[in-house]
């Protein structure tokens, strides 16, 4: 750290955050608590019911969250958990003074997430995923799986449904030095904690935050969510990839989708949905660098006017 | 027959929609013809899919169809129930041509005596008449129950025919289930068909891997699902075309590539096989591993396009290139030699 640098928030997690570990005793917990560490998040502690008192690496791992939080003061948790138990462990850390919570997890049935939401969206808790990489603010904190190397400090926030992708995605965007401000996987499931949206709001607001990239891929229509939100209160220059416009319709797309927003879904509608907000959609991963780097891109590079603010906590779900 | 009244529909089995269109739904009046459509509609194929089983069904004197599904929706996180007074032909369709007859409500979160009320008084809207009315309310609670307990993505009901006699009947029907929750369902489970997939697309979710068979040229193995959508878009958007949809998964067992190579490698159509790997969890030196070792256990006849980079890189890099096999380091020169190779060898 260089002398007199001052500290910087980034949206979401930061040095200071502290974080348990849900999950802790399990290979991937064990495994991505000691990568946490090792790029130097606040890694406080870990919970496995059954298992309180033991230690994994340097923490004391705890029976339940309850306990985690009491005798660390974390406000974030990763969650670990196996797909039949994660519902509840995100369930017994909202309802334990955690705040940020980010599962990891994949394979929840897709209604203990419609339950789960709505249990949620009355608390004042943020949960990013599930079935998603994690966070990362390059140089400050990561909460989540993602190979941390390939990142790179600087000013581009990055909103993902992928994993692999974005790591794709960043490493190239690194490599021609544009670094990122903070990453997000918001998960690959149907439902989801976090929005585009909710993302897009902390991105136009922070200041740390000078362009976006979003990837998207097909099924729902988050994207268009997205682009009609882009539309209206975003000023902030913005790139996306969408994924999946060679797949064959009919499988694997979400037909539930389908029926009830009638033709919108594939590719194409979320394409060109993005276009006509203005945001720039590439053709393939590595031309999102470029994107950026272009000085025109058909969207204005806006002075943002911090009386112009989005207002109240409309993201906070 | 003679408990039917004389008079019968053979329905073919078949996991597609159009069945009335291709011939396979046959209305019959007597034994003797009920026997002659069977064997027809069972020496037939829809769409692809061979017809194995019939059912012989009674014959309804349909005066309206109507349509309802429940089902998840997305962007409000909720169940819904769909009702159109459209039915009979797919929900795409109606929406298509009727999209005003298509009405939502909201159904999630909401298990007290109130839902009754507030779902006549919506279904109402749709069903307009009293006696039908009564008939749809339980109808429509019975298949929310029934997709909340057993886990489904999709319950359809098409058509919910009103008969003549003024009777509501579920003359033909649709689930399709959320395979997160399957796992809790075996009884679900047990009713998997094998005949809705590939033999390739079987044996790869044996093997733990996400597979899609597709009609390119160029065998794809990739980690992680976005990545490989993201790889066959590239190959299209540089002119070539995929075989196939395959995410090696996160974990890179030597053994799972070995079989991902070998299921690729049966593909007749295949010129080339393009390897798009960025190792987080998974390791490129065992991702190498797998690779060399289907070449020695299995026949492999088309060139292998090898991207990797990530995890073990080097060393995964070093023996793959001391076996013959060029490495490369950028995804979009990968795809680009492939879909030469591709094209190379037409």
């Amino acid at each position: 750290m260089l002398k007199g640098e001052t500290v910087t928030v980034s949206i979401l997690v930061d040095k200071q955050t502290k974080v348990i570990v849900q999950g802790i005793t399990g290979r991937d917990g064990s495994f991505h608590t000691r990568a946490m560490l090792d790029y130097g998040t606040q890694v406080v502690g870990g919970v496995t019911p059954g298992k309180g008192g033991q230690k994994v690496d340097t923490l004391d791992v705890f029976d339940n969250v309850k306990d985690a939080v009491g005798h660390t003061g974390a406000r974030c948790s990763v969650v670990f958990v196996p797909a039949a138990f994660a519902p509840d462990a995100i369930r017994e850390a909202a309802e334990n003074g955690i705040t940020l919570i980010v599962c990891i997890t994949e394979g929840i049935p897709v209604l203990d997430m419609v339950d789960l939401y709505h249990e949620l969206k009355d608390r004042s808790v943020r949960l990013i995923g599930p079935n998603c990489p994690g966070i990362i603010s390059p140089g400050k904190c990561k909460v989540g799986i993602m190979p941390d190397h390939v990142h790179k400090t600087g000013g581009i926030g990055v909103i993902s449904r992928s994993g692999t992708l974005t790591y794709e995605v960043v490493y190239d965007m690194s490599e021609k030095n544009l670094g990122q401000s903070t990453c997000v996987g918001i998960g690959g499931d149907p439902i989801v904690g976090t929005s585009y949206i909710d993302l897009l709001e902390m991105f136009e607001n922070d200041d740390q935050t000078d362009a976006i990239v979003l990837i998207g891929e097909i099924g729902g229509e988050a994207e268009e969510k997205a682009a009609s939100f882009i539309n209206k209160s975003v000023s902030k220059k913005i790139v996306a990839f969408i994924s999946g416009r060679s797949a064959p319709p009919g499988k694997r797309m979400g037909h539930a989708g389908a029926i009830i927003s009638s033709g919108k879904g594939g590719a194409e509608a979320k394409v060109n949905a993005l276009r006509e907000a203005g945001v720039v959609v590439v053709d393939r991963p590595d031309q999102i660098a470029e994107a950026l780097l272009a000085a025109d891109s058909g969207r204005p590079m806006p002075m943002p006017n911090p009386l112009d603010s989005l207002g109240g906590n409309a993201g906070v779900t | 027959m003679t408990t039917l009244g004389g008079k019968a529909i053979i329905k073919a089995q078949v996991l597609t929609g159009g069945r009335g269109k291709a011939g396979a739904i046959r209305a019959v009046s007597s034994v003797e013809e009920a026997e002659s459509a069977a064997s027809e509609i069972l020496s037939m194929s829809v769409k692809g899919f061979p017809v194995k089983q019939v059912l012989v069904a009674e014959m309804l004197d349909i005066r309206a169809e109507y349509y309802a599904g429940i089902t998840v929706d997305r962007e409000i996180k909720s169940v819904v129930s769909i009702v159109s007074a459209a039915g009979g032909m797919d929900i795409e369709e109606i929406a298509a041509k009727e999209p005003e007859k298509i009405r939502r409500f909201v159904m999630s979160g909401v298990t007290d005596s109130n839902t009754g009320e507030a779902l006549a008084e919506w279904l109402s809207e749709s069903f307009q008449n009293q006696a039908l009315i009564e008939q749809a309310v339980p109808t429509v609670e019975n298949m929310y129950l029934l997709f909340r307990e057993k886990d489904c993505s999709l319950v359809e009901v098409n058509p919910l025919a009103v008969t003549v006699h003024g009777k509501l009947v579920a003359a033909d029907a649709k689930i399709v289930f959320d395979d997160n929750g399957v796992v809790r369902h075996p009884d679900i489970e047990r009713l998997r068909n094998p005949e809705e997939y590939t033999a390739d697309e079987l044996e790869a979710r044996q093997t733990g891997l996400s597979f899609v068979s597709l009609s390119g040229q160029i065998g794809c193995m990739v980690n992680g699902a976005g990545l490989a959508m993201a790889t066959m878009d590239v190959i299209k958007s540089l002119g070539g075309s995929a075989a196939n949809f395959l995410d090696v998964g996160g974990s890179s067992n030597p053994q799972k590539v070995v079989s991902a190579m070998q299921i690729l490698s049966r593909n007749k159509n295949l010129k080339v096989i393009l390897v798009n790997i960025f190792g987080g969890i998974t390791r490129c030196d065992d991702v190498a591993q797998g690779i060399l070792k289907a070449r020695q256990e299995h026949r492999i006849n088309v060139p292998i396009v090898i991207r990797l980079i990530g995890t073990n890189e080097e060393k995964g890099s070093k023996m793959l290139r001391e076996a013959g096999l060029s490495v490369t380091r950028r995804m979009t020169d990968a795809v680009r030699d492939a879909v030469e190779c591709s094209k190379g060898r037409q």
